[in-house]
């Protein structure tokens, strides 16, 4: 027999294989291989409305009670209606504030999440609107 | 079916943007200046109702601001820029087809909404942008784009309209053409414009009832196209995907004029890494490169102006590459003895990364340029932009050049040091 050529191996270019999710073993591919959900993701669980989503950072003690402390952050759905008994962001005379909102026959109420504080009753003349609805609170511990 | 367009336009957006995180500033005088904090670029209808002119350096408004206690805010193009994203997002829950035409205008499609009330529809479009973003924004109902541009403008200023208008049917359409002088209308520039008086054609009515011929003439295709969409006659379908972009630019009014060489070219330096950081994002490779300086326009005795364009010997989005030629571009034009105001790059002939040549005589240096580069910009999106830069644009500190913005609001949706507080 006679060689007639020898050929190099081209190693010029590259062709990139997926990576499998788990080690492949030969022989024994896991039994879990075809289960493979992704992974979970917190976005998706806490920020239904992506557009209309913002956070905000909590100054203060006035919804202590509640759960949510000085510094902690709430994120805040914009698109979601502002029902009775939510923890909403209001603007109030022209400062954000956080607070339990209170819907009655006649009346619109604030309520803090403290005992320092009173509740405040929404007047006509007040500048007041829903800004947002908390819905969760970042709270490290 | 004819189709139905609407155009979104966000109410004086940027000053909008300031009021939603700072609500104290509601029925308020409020202004936003350009880059360098020179010019007034939005204003409040507060702000406009003082007399406070769009485009007017701030210097110039002097007493105005002061005596009627004017908020004053400097560009704050984070914000804009997220807020506006959230507008288009929330557009596309009404309709699929929505082509964003500036940083706070969309075009939808409203084609599926034919035989329902198209006011209630635009009113319904406005509180829920409203409600999600918390920006102001005005909706013109229309068979075309510039009839629906026509519509948005009118809506915007009549209080009985309450910010929609539909100009589908003819009376209505008829009333809005005769009342608008014929440069207001979309597409009809300075130049037409002023042959339009010429001839008598002032109105947007008298140039709806002019000859094809005439325009086709004088106006061309476009002119000729602007004729048709006035009538009514569709020519400008909705594009959803924007066309790929021609040319990136990056370039700055400096804030003081600057003499150094040394400073000058740091500037530039900076600008071309920006640009190619801007090119990276999208995929895109350039093929040609200019470098331009412009001195004191001010200053007669001292005019100078150049631009120095290069040829790439590749296409190539790599920084290194780019400040390379970017260096050779301003030894090239640069003059010694002028006060310099501005200087920039543009990036043109773009073509995608994909599709990129190398030949026999490719550097090693520019085939690994990909990974290096990906790997900048993985680490400035992560630590922040400029963590790792060339040496080429200097110290982040003590840059004569750097633009600067006194009152700028915090980047309240993009930062998470700077959200917005509640107490």
């Amino acid at each position: 027999m006679k060689v007639t050529a020898i050929y190099h191996p081209d190693q010029t270019t590259e062709c990139s294989r997926p990576l499998f999710m788990v080690p492949v073993s030969a022989g024994f591919p896991s039994p879990a291989e075809d289960y493979i959900e992704g992974k979970l993701d917190l976005n998706q669980y806490l920020v239904k409305h992506p557009a209309a989503t913002f956070f905000v950072r909590v100054s203060g003690n006035s919804m202590i009670d509640a759960g949510i402390h000085d510094g902690d952050i709430l994120i805040v759905d914009r698109s979601l209606k502002p029902v009775n008994r939510k923890v909403v962001i209001a603007v109030l005379n022209g400062e954000l504030t956080v607070r339990r909102i209170r819907v009655t026959k006649d009346k619109v109420l604030l309520i803090s999440e403290n005992r320092d504080y009173q509740p405040l009753q929404v007047e006509e003349n007040m500048n007041f609107e829903v800004w947002g609805v908390v819905t969760n609170v970042i709270h490290p511990l | 079916m004819s189709p139905i367009f609407a155009l979104v336009d966000c109410n004086n957006f940027y000053v909008s943007c300031e009021r939603v995180f700072n609500p104290g500033l509601a029925g308020k005088p409020v202004v936003v200046l350009s880059n360098n904090d020179g010019c007034i670029i939005a204003r409040s209808n507060e702000a406009k109702a003082i007399g406070i002119g769009m485009g007017v350096p701030v210097f110039k408004t002097g007493d105005q601001i002061k005596a009627h206690g004017v908020h004053v805010y400097s560009s704050n193009y984070a914000l804009y820029g997220d807020m506006s994203q959230r507008v288009m997002d929330s557009l596309a829950h009404f309709t699929p087809a929505v082509e964003q035409y500036s940083i706070d205008e969309a075009f939808l499609d409203l084609t599926g909404f034919t035989g329902h009330d198209l006011t209630v529809c635009g009113q319904s479009i406005r509180s829920q942008i409203r409600k999600w973003t918390g920006i102001p924004v005005s909706v013109g109902i229309a068979g075309t784009k510039t009839l629906a541009k026509l519509a948005n403008r009118i809506a915007k200023r009549s209080e009985e309209a309450n910010g929609v208008l539909d100009l589908t049917g003819s009376a209505p359409r008829i009333g809005a053409l005769a009342m608008t002088d014929v440069e207001d209308i979309w597409g009809v520039g300075r130049s037409f414009a002023a042959f339009l008086r010429s001839i008598g054609i002032n109105t947007a009515l008298q140039l709806h009832n002019a000859s094809d011929s005439l325009i086709r003439k004088r106006m061309g295709i476009t002119g000729l196209r602007t004729l048709y969409e006035i009538r009514g006659i569709s020519c400008y379908p909705i594009e959803p995907c924007p066309p790929p972009r021609k040319e990136i630019a990056v370039s700055r009014s400096f804030k003081h004029l600057l003499e150094g060489r040394a400073d000058i070219w740091e500037a530039v330096a900076a600008y071309t890494s920006r640009g190619a950081e801007k090119l990276r994002t999208e995929n895109l490779e350039a093929n040609i490169l200019e470098v331009f300086l412009i001195a004191d326009p001010y200053n007669r005795k001292a005019r100078y102006f150049n631009i120095k364009a290069i040829q790439l010997p590749f296409a190539t989005g790599d920084t290194a590459e780019l400040i390379k030629w970017a260096h050779i571009g301003f030894d090239d034009i640069f003059r010694e003895g002028y006060r310099y105001k501005k200087a920039g790059i543009v990036l043109r002939e773009l073509s995608s990364n994909a599709c990129n040549q190398t030949t026999l005589f490719t550097p090693q240096r520019e085939k690994d340029s990909g990974k290096i580069m990906q790997a900048l910009d993985s680490i400035n999106r992560r630590f922040g932009a400029e963590s790792v830069r060339y040496a080429a644009t200097g110290s982040t500190k003590n840059r004569k050049w750097k633009t600067v913005a006194h009152h700028r609001s915090p980047a309240y949706t993009t930062r998470w040091d700077q959200l917005p507080k509640v107490s």
